[in-house]
Order: C-alpha cells, then sequence, then structure tokens
C-alpha cells in the first residue's frame, strides 16, 4: 500500500469560493490556531475541552507522515472550521482505512462549502495515504451534521455502533 | 419500518417534481412511470399541495411543480405527512408486550425503528437526488 507524506502546510490548500470577498483555504492546523478551534467547537458543543484539544493537537497537529490529519478552513488569521481523522489499520478485519473524528464550521460560516472543502481536503490526503474508504461515526440526533456527510455521498457502513452501561 | 403506499407515492412524486424543478409534470406522467393507480396518486398531490411541497400550474400543459426547499426537505417530513412515525412498534402494543420476552423484543424493534428515523432525518431531497444521479450513472457503466 502507498502510505506517502503530506507534504509541508500548503500542500493541502483549496479555496472555497462561497465567502465573498474572502480566501478561504484548507491547510495543516498550527499552534496559534488552537485557542481559535477551541473556541469554535465550544460555542457548538457548549464545552471548553482545553486539555482534549491540546492533546489532540499534539498527536495529530504536529504528526507528520500523512496518516493523521489535523486540517483548519483559515480565511487569512481567522479559523472558520476544522476536520480531525486518521488512517485506521484492521479496526475488526477491516481494511486499513481513512477516519473522520472530529469536523465543525463557525455557526455564521456554514452553508458557504468550508466543511465540503474540509472534507474534500483530508478525503485527498487519506487517498495520497494508499486508503480507498472513508468512515465516520456520530450520533443518531445529530441530523446537522448527519445531513451534511450525507450530502457529500456518504451512506451507512458495514458495521454498527454497539454500546452497554458499565455496571 | 415499512412505509405505506400513499407515503412512497408520495416520495417518487417529491422527488421526481424535485429533480425537475422549472418543469411541470401532469399526475398520470408519474403514474405511467411508476406504474400506480391515477387516483390515489391525485389524493396523495393534494396532500403534497396543502403542505406547499409541491403547487398546481393549471392550463395547457399544467401539472405540478415542485414548491419546497429540496435542501433543507428531508425525506423523514415527507414521510410524517403520511405516517404517524411516533407510533410505537407492533410489539410494544400488541397482547403479548407486557411479558419479558414481549419487552425484550419491543426493543430490539424500536432500535431498528430508531434507526431507521434517524436515516430518513438526515436525507434530504438534494441528497436523494444525487444519489439517484449516481445510481443512474452505475447502471450506465454496467
Amino acid at each position: 500500500m502507498k502510505r506517502s507524506g503530506l507534504g509541508r502546510d500548503g500542500a493541502l490548500q483549496q479555496k472555497a469560493p462561497a465567502r465573498a470577498g474572502s480566501q478561504v483555504r484548507v491547510r495543516a492546523v498550527r499552534e496559534a490556531d488552537l485557542a481559535q478551534v477551541i473556541e469554535i467547537d465550544a460555542r457548538v458543543t457548549g464545552l471548553r475541552k482545553r486539555a482534549y484539544w491540546r492533546d489532540i493537537f499534539e498527536r495529530y497537529g504536529r504528526a507528520r507522515g500523512g496518516e493523521r490529519l489535523f486540517l483548519v478552513a483559515a480565511d487569512g488569521e481567522t479559523i472558520l472550521g476544522f476536520i480531525v481523522g486518521e488512517v485506521r489499520d484492521w479496526e475488526f478485519g477491516s481494511p486499513p482505512c481513512g477516519w473522520v473524528f472530529g469536523i465543525n464550521v463557525q455557526p455564521d460560516a456554514r452553508l458557504s462549502g468550508i466543511g465540503t472543502q474540509l472534507l474534500a481536503a483530508i478525503c485527498d490526503a487519506f487517498r495520497r495515504a494508499g486508503v480507498k474508504r472513508v468512515r465516520t461515526l456520530l450520533a443518531r440526533d445529530n441530523a446537522e451534521i448527519l445531513s451534511f456527510f450525507r450530502s457529500q455521498g456518504m451512506m451507512a457502513g458495514p458495521f454498527i455502533p454497539l454500546e452497554k452501561e458499565l455496571e | 419500518m415499512r412505509l405505506q403506499r400513499s407515503t412512497r407515492l408520495a416520495l417518487y412524486s417529491v422527488l421526481e417534481f424535485a429533480a425537475a424543478p422549472e418543469r411541470q409534470i401532469s399526475a398520470a406522467q408519474i403514474a405511467e412511470k411508476y406504474g400506480i393507480s391515477p387516483h390515489h396518486l391525485a389524493k396523495v398531490l393534494r396532500d403534497l399541495g396543502r403542505a406547499g411541497l409541491v403547487e398546481s400550474v393549471r392550463g395547457v400543459g399544467g401539472g405540478y411543480r415542485f414548491s419546497g426547499n429540496a435542501k433543507r426537505l428531508t425525506l423523514m417530513d415527507v414521510i410524517e405527512l403520511f405516517e404517524d412515525i411516533s407510533a410505537s412498534s407492533e410489539a410494544n402494543t400488541d397482547a403479548g408486550a407486557a411479558s419479558d420476552v414481549g419487552g425484550a423484543l419491543g426493543m430490539v424493534l424500536d432500535e431498528i425503528d430508531d434507526i431507521a428515523k434517524a436515516t430518513f432525518r438526515s436525507i434530504s431531497i438534494e441528497t436523494m437526488l444525487k444519489l439517484v444521479e449516481r445510481r443512474r450513472g452505475a447502471r450506465a457503466k454496467t
């Protein structure tokens, strides 16, 4: 399987056309972006998870080699959205595939194609890493993000998520 | 979750109209394409009209036209016009439901229903039209 690197920050640049007068580009996250990523997440989820995002930055933002990805959509110095994912190998017998486990766009920047740009960029990176499939997992009642992934052509996969209370 | 006939006709119709929003399509054209009763379809179209999803166009070449928002309208929005999807599964309402076996069976069926509802809520008419196009493209290749 081909596993190529991401290259430098600019390697994933993509222009999002929909925000009038702006030049949104998708690039690898930088340490200076982290505060804005935390704020976007906090605005959407209501939780300010600084330690979590610091850890994600250390593990995904600093990763090189193209299998752990933490990308942002930036308009100049302003971060409008982010996406985090990785290539996972042989989980429950599944051939290596790309996993997206975090995506969000500032509420007032939505419906302008930024989520689409972020997903396209991470899918390009997954392709360069040699995988042919992308997966995600999200709450059944998260209709907005579910609809987004559906609109990108994603369908139910062959796995069923299960859980139980630990007594 | 099994969709009733009227619901399926409504979904066929909405998807036909939304695929060509500028075009007026007659009920007879849809009835012929899907091999369904024009009488039954007319009732479904009236309900869709009352919900503001289609509008009738009178005169020569008249018919119906899509008047909803394909990006926002979900499969569930259409389904809910024709079915009470909040109703419990049959296993939760029949005579054996109070038993432990009936209760456990009801839990499993509710789980299936919940997944089906989430799926219908997450798919917009626009997304469905993309899916139709993908299928058409895949069939054209074979």
